[in-house]
């Protein structure tokens, strides 16, 4: 069934984050004859971010499958289709539409094993665009993965770059159990580096992008590369940021953080979704029980999205979320003592 | 002359060979049986929690399932015992799963609600109302795309089929020609709600029209007449022909849930269905037709109490989960 394997990745390229996932998926579905698409218009119309692109014209439609607008029927044909033998990997066009399929994926996506006592398993994997910065307003811009971190049975992810995108979706497609893929839409068309062929990027495991000793900035998706390029004005500053890309949200790696902080004694945790109850306030929790807690010389920092839905307004809109400057000045306040 | 007697006889009796039909009424007996067994250990404190019974609506469990093999699956509902009787599973882990135990279909951990036997094709009873129909249609997708031969047929309420699930299903499995037959056993309140308050169609059945496929209304208290409309369905979806809904009209004896208090049926009302026994009428089908006396019917009975009573001494004397085992499955254990 499967084609033969190339675990050696040969030539890398500078793709897109788009391009990285588009590869990915190609190579599983050469590798894997089990692996199906299924999504809105990711057929001939190559996805709303043209993710599947010309997938269709390679595997054909019955591999790369167009569904009507019927969010939580599609995404319950793929739990079926994971527990009988297909490894389908479901697009839902905007994560918030993942609200219409909440039933299949709380309930039965992430219950069925524990439920049946370990007789199944739901090889699943849902594919997410998320958050705001484009102009979509409240209904098109949400960052939701926190909602799907607070249920046992699944595992969450969050890319920030081309190379994490394709290898996390890869770890996804060999992983037993449902595994839900966030990707930030103003990541789409940034490029990186990714290498050809079969590669995995370890569900679970954080990425310590940078290093310093002043603070720990744990960051997701987008926010990654705003506390990256703030971390390089507070080095001009004098001021050595550690930057975490938390990469799974579900479940978290606890080893990187609290080391981190064991280190830097102060942490700021970025990420766009809203701030109450988030992963702000996990990661806070996680390090105030921790031994991390008695080498903390500042309050934790929490920079997340606003109380309020996602406005249209470009301005409103960049408010709504922490930008560079707003990373750049809690961080410089934080190791200044100016809070 | 022969060959106009035998098509008067009833579906079943021409289909059928009679250790099959005896085997069917077994199964029915033993869905009754296992369902007061149920009930009376619920009562003595031995079972927690709550069930949904479906005492009376044998014929439709067991009908549907006579054209399946166990590379066929079904999705179940919360009135889901005799679907999972009816498709193979043994009576003692059923009754150690409700009791809590080790033992059970899942290992103590889903209870009557997510009663299952995957070995048998049993993906599952549910306890989301319509949660199993598009889970069907995964499986079904399944089954072409591997092509596998193997068939699913889904259960699911008159409940269900107001819910956007049922909908959005139906439509996927027509578009894709998907071997898959709904069965929707219709006993005529989704709790208390009568289809009548609630459904805008008269018969559910209708609503194959708006999915192009063939959608058909069948006495669900009528084994030959259930296991008929399941059998044509069931070699339509195995021919590639794609879905078929079946609306079973059915009743269940007793209230949707522990807790029900039936203030919205009458007395009279429920004792006009039990007249007509789905049980009682199988056996007088097969007494008829020379298949079982009421000596063959009374061994039966015997054979079926010693079962129930053998499978509550399993339950009862097997071992609890251990506490310490709680996150056990929540995922897969990966070697290191």
């Amino acid at each position: 069934m499967s084609m033969p394997l190339r675990e050696t990745p040969t030539e890398v390229r500078e793709l897109s984050y788009a391009e990285a996932i588009r590869d990915g998926l190609a190579v599983a579905m050469e590798r894997d004859e089990r692996v199906i698409l299924m999504g809105e218009d990711i057929g001939v119309y190559g996805g709303a971010f043209q993710v599947s692109g010309d997938l269709v014209q390679r595997f054909g439609e019955d591999r790369v499958v167009d569904t009507p607008i019927s969010e939580l029927g599609g995404a319950g044909i793929a739990v079926g289709a994971a527990l009988t033998g297909l490894r389908p990997v479901y697009e839902f066009q905007f994560s918030d539409f993942a609200t219409l399929a909440m039933e299949q994926i709380v309930n039965q996506a992430a219950k069925l094993r524990f439920m049946l006592g370990g007789a199944v398993s739901v090889p699943l994997v849902m594919r997410f665009p998320a958050g705001s910065g484009t102009g979509a307003a409240a209904q098109h811009s949400q960052s939701l993965e926190a909602w799907f971190g607070h249920v046992p049975g699944l595992k969450v992810c969050q890319a920030a770059t081309p190379y994490d995108a394709k290898g996390l979706l890869l770890a996804a497609l060999e992983d037993p159990d449902p595994v839900m893929l966030f990707e930030h839409k103003l990541l789409y068309k940034t490029k990186g580096p990714v290498p050809e062929g079969h590669y995995t990027v370890p569900i679970g495991q954080a990425h310590l992008c940078r290093r310093g000793g002043d603070v720990t900035i744990v960051a997701t998706a987008v926010m990654v590369h705003r506390a990256l390029a703030a971390a390089d004005k507070l080095a001009e500053e004098g001021i050595e940021a550690e930057v975490i890309d938390l990469r799974t949200i579900r479940p978290l790696d606890r080893k990187t953080v609290v080391e981190s902080v064991a280190k830097t004694s102060r942490l700021m945790v970025v990420y766009e979704g809203v701030k109450t109850l988030g992963i702000g306030a996990e990661v806070s929790a996680m390090i105030a029980e921790s031994e991390a807690f008695d080498y903390l010389d500042a309050p934790i920092v929490r920079l997340g999205g606003a109380e309020a839905p996602i406005p249209y307004n470009p301005d409103l809109e960049k408010a709504a979320v922490p930008q560079e400057p707003d990373i750049l000045e809690a961080a410089r306040s934080l190791v200044r003592g100016r809070l | 002359m022969l060959e106009t007697a035998t098509a008067n006889l009833p579906f079943a009796v021409r289909q059928y060979s009679a250790e099959q039909l005896r085997e069917a009424l077994r199964k029915m007996l033993l869905i009754r049986r296992f369902e007061e067994g149920a009930e009376d250990s619920y009562t003595r404190g031995l079972i927690h929690g709550t069930m949904h019974l479906s005492i009376g609506q044998e014929a439709s469990a067991v009908g549907a399932c006579m054209p399946l093999t166990d590379a066929d699956k079904i999705t179940s509902t919360h009135r889901g015992h005799g679907h999972c009787i009816a498709k193979g599973a043994e009576v003692a882990r059923m009754f150690a799963e409700f009791f809590g135990k080790e033992t059970g279909y899942c290992r103590g951990r889903g209870g009557s609600m997510h009663i299952a036997d995957v070995t048998k094709g049993n993906l599952g009873a549910n306890g989301i109302v319509a949660g199993g129909i598009p889970i069907a249609v995964g499986a079904a997708l399944s089954a072409k795309r591997l092509k596998t031969g193997s068939v699913v047929l889904c259960f699911f309420g008159d409940g269900a089929g107001n819910e956007g699930a049922f909908h959005e299903s139906l439509n996927m499995a027509a578009i894709w020609d998907l071997p898959v037959v709904f069965f929707c056993e219709n006993n005529k309140y989704a709790m208390s709600t009568a289809t009548e308050r609630s459904t805008a169609v008269h018969n559910i059945a209708e609503r194959a029209a708006a999915y192009a496929m063939p959608g058909i209304t069948v006495d669900g208290n009528d084994f030959s007449a259930v296991a008929e409309a399941s059998h044509v369905a069931v070699e339509r979806a195995r021919a590639g022909q794609g879905p078929s809904l079946i609306e079973s009209v059915t009743y269940r004896w007793r209230g949707h849930s522990k807790s029900d208090r039936n203030r919205y049926r009458s007395k009279e009302e429920i004792e006009s269905w039990v007249a007509r026994d789905p049980i009682g009428r199988f056996a007088e089908l097969l007494r008829e037709q020379a298949i079982l006396d009421a000596e063959g019917f009374k061994a039966l009975e015997d054979a079926v109490e010693r079962e129930i009573a053998a499978a509550i001494d399993f339950a009862k004397t097997s071992p609890a989960p251990d506490p310490l085992a709680l996150t056990r499955d929540v995922y897969t254990e990966r070697p290191a």
